[in-house]
């Protein structure tokens, strides 16, 4: 009926590094393995939580509804992680990943969330698959089981570390409103938002009015196709001021034009 | 427990979207996902079977909505029929809204079983005749022909919600019914197309603080003034529409507090309501969450004075659902006539009924196999734990893809409309 999990493994209370050594109360081994089952399942649940929030339709406009109480949930998470302390740990262990392949974190949180990936022309990490632990969704039944051990119980061991997901480590603020934001934004034409995102804005500000002609090219896949890629070429080599810097400009233009209907069309 | 007798099967090729019988009962319309209705109508009783009431053959079928695209947006508008509403009948013509996400239309739906003959310039085929060959003047007469039902778009209403449409609701006054989008609740007179009122918003300034959606919207059965509209945080509010034009300020709250014992990650999400209805006295209010039915006193706003678990067996398995999606279903309930029975769906196409008087409660199954006409439907039961018993099904057996969303109950008799993904059940009180 429900895709059965695979079974989940976690490594042994023996292996976790001890937490922290501030805590004088050292919980049991039982307590701490318990803590890691609830822990990997949180996990897990935010990973779901994010994969479905990425998994837009491209044609049809998403459930507004079913977004937001995904985001909810999501925010629930991370409020919960944030005061048990897992959040600081995991975005600390991000940032050291983000830092070694040469991103900015801002970048990767819109590459991650958006519903449309126009990031990945800068060359980062597209989202990776994550880890057979927990990468099933839970087990229901486990879920009952375990047993919530939190404020007295000292440090959490942290959690095995999943891939990285895109989290700015500014704190969670800020992840709530790009989050929000990338989610939200495809809901809202009627006021452009004052401060879309900016990476967003560096991609398309060198793309005029014919931007709007990019959503007649996707129009076109769709019907009768009213204006061809090729038209898209010509319509924007002839805006700017000189044959010379227009050619250098509108290439760049065109090949990230080209990367972004790559991404729509072929994804 | 009461008895049951399959009457009718419709095979659809679309997936059932909305069910709602007319005010007299006598129709019943459906709309699908390919933007078609259908509208049953039943027959007259038979002298020959007075054992049963009229079977409901198809009236009328007509296509409402058809796909759009918007161009801003680049996305696709869906024909789906979401929901429609019949208005209560004024004249020789019915007369319903149906809307999709985008376009609220109302159709008029009119029979022709006369037409005239015995022009004096025209053959019957049309041709018009030789006028030195007309010799007498005859009166043209009506005369009987095949019934012809036609269905006509009378009034479009568009252009007026950003977000999508969830629930329509005709005013008692008829004259002005609402509509409901995400954040939105429109107020429009039936005979204006190029403008409605916004009398519910809820939308927040900054996107990024949008943690609350309206879900449902109806109006009151017999205070014009009156509306409720739920939310996808479990809320209801009831909204006066003399105290301000917009009713963003609600009358009453409706909320019941959580319980703290139940309380996971998926509690928000399981509170969410689905479907809103008011009772036909106007006293109640139904609510259906993700796996309960709440009656509400309008007089209470704390808690809801009923609650009927309609599938408590999954409440263990909210991770798995939410998985796959299927948390976000969103089912309908409805009363009976006299508002003593409510019927909601659930899923492995199962359905139940609370008897809010005996409280007793069924769970009926709406499949071929389980329903040949004239046969009785057997009551059915989930399995929970333990033992399984025979004839029971265990919770890991239901199929989840075969979801009872939509079902509607004949406003005076005891017949009720069932619509599984394909189908449409009728199932009639053996008398």
């Amino acid at each position: 009926m429900f895709p059965k999990g695979t079974k989940r493994k976690f490594s042994d209370s023996g292996d976790e590094p001890a937490a922290g050594g501030e805590d004088v109360n050292q919980p049991s081994s039982v307590a701490v393995r318990m803590l890691s089952s609830y822990s990997l399942q949180r996990q897990s649940l935010l990973d779901m939580s994010l994969i479905k929030l990425q998994l837009c339709h491209m044609l049809v406009e998403p459930n507004l509804c079913r977004s937001v109480l995904i985001a909810n949930t999501v925010r629930q998470i991370q409020e919960e992680m944030t005061q048990d302390g897992t959040w600081q740990i995991m975005t600390q262990a991000l940032s050291a990943a983000n830092a070694a392949a040469q991103c900015s974190a801002d970048r990767l949180v819109a590459t991650e969330v958006l519903c449309r990936q126009t990031e990945a022309t800068q060359g980062e990490q597209v989202l990776k698959p994550f880890p057979a632990v927990g990468s099933e969704g839970c087990p229901a039944e486990e879920e009952e089981e375990v047993v919530v051990e939190e404020e007295g119980e000292g440090g959490p061991q942290p959690p095995t570390c999943q891939a990285p997901l895109a989290w700015t480590p500014a704190g969670k603020r800020k992840m709530d409103s790009r989050t929000a934001e990338q989610v939200f934004g495809t809901f809202e034409i009627k006021n452009p938002a004052p401060s879309p995102d900016p990476a967003l804005e560096e991609l398309f500000s060198d793309v005029d009015a014919s931007y709007y002609d990019l959503d007649t090219v996707l129009t076109g896949m769709q019907s009768a196709p009213k204006m061809g890629p090729y038209d898209l070429l010509e319509s924007l080599s002839s805006h700017g001021p000189s044959p010379l810097s227009s050619s250098t400009s509108c290439r760049s233009d065109l090949n990230e034009l080209d990367h972004i209907m790559e991404i729509i069309v072929g994804s | 427990v009461r008895h049951e007798k399959g009457c009718k099967t419709q095979d659809s090729a679309d997936i059932i979207s909305t069910v709602e019988f007319n005010h007299s009962g006598e129709l019943l319309a459906t709309g699908d996902k390919g933007g078609r209705v259908v509208i049953f109508q039943q027959e007259l009783e038979s002298k020959n079977q007075p054992q049963c009431r009229g079977e409901y053959n198809v009236y009328s079928t007509f296509q409402s909505h058809e796909p759009e695209f918007d161009y801003l947006k680049s996305l696709e508008i869906e024909e789906k029929i979401n929901k429609i509403r019949w208005l209560p009948q004024k004249n020789a013509a019915q007369f319903l809204l149906s809307t999709n996400d985008k376009t609220i239309k109302l159709w008029k739906i009119s029979e022709r079983d006369k037409r005239p003959e015995g022009y004096n310039l025209k053959e019957e085929d049309g041709r018009y005749r030789d006028p030195t060959t007309v010799t007498t003047l005859r009166v043209p007469v009506f005369q009987p022909m095949d019934l012809m039902v036609e269905a006509s778009p009378r009034r479009v209403f568009a252009n007026a919600h950003t977000y999508h449409i969830n629930s329509i609701s005709v005013n008692s006054d008829c004259e002005t019914y609402l509509s409901a989008d995400d954040l939105r609740i429109n107020l429009w007179n039936l005979e204006i197309t190029d403008r409605s009122f916004n009398i519910v918003d809820i939308k927040p300034v900054n996107m990024e603080e949008l943690t609350e959606v309206i879900t449902a919207a109806e109006f009151h059965p017999n205070q014009c003034n009156t509306f409720v509209y739920s939310s996808s945080k479990g809320t209801i509010r009831l909204c006066d529409m003399r105290a301000s034009a917009l009713c963003d300020q609600h009358s009453k709250l409706f909320e019941e507090p959580e319980d703290p014992s139940n309380r996971s990650f998926f509690s928000e999400i399981i509170s969410s309501i689905s479907d809103v209805k008011f009772s036909h006295s106007g006293r109640y209010m139904m609510t259906r969450d993700y796996l309960s039915v709440k009656i509400w006193d309008l007089n209470m706003e704390s808690r809801p004075v009923e609650t009927y678990q309609v599938h408590e067996y999954l409440r263990s398995k909210l991770c798995s659902l939410y998985e796959n999606d299927c948390i976000f279903d969103k089912f309908e309930c409805c009363w009976n006539g006299n508002d003593s029975v409510v019927m909601t769906g659930s899923y492995n196409n199962f359905f139940r009924m609370f008897d809010r008087g005996y409280r007793q409660d069924v769970t009926l199954e709406a499949s071929r196999e389980s329903s040949k006409p004239r046969s009785v439907l057997k009551p059915r039961k989930v399995c929970t734990g333990g033992k399984r018993k025979k004839d029971e099904i265990s919770v890991d057996s239901l199929d989840f893809n075969k979801k009872i969303l939509h079902t509607a109950w004949h406003p005076q008799d005891n017949i009720i409309a069932v619509a599984t993904t394909n189908n449409l059940y009728i199932f009639q009180d053996k008398l």
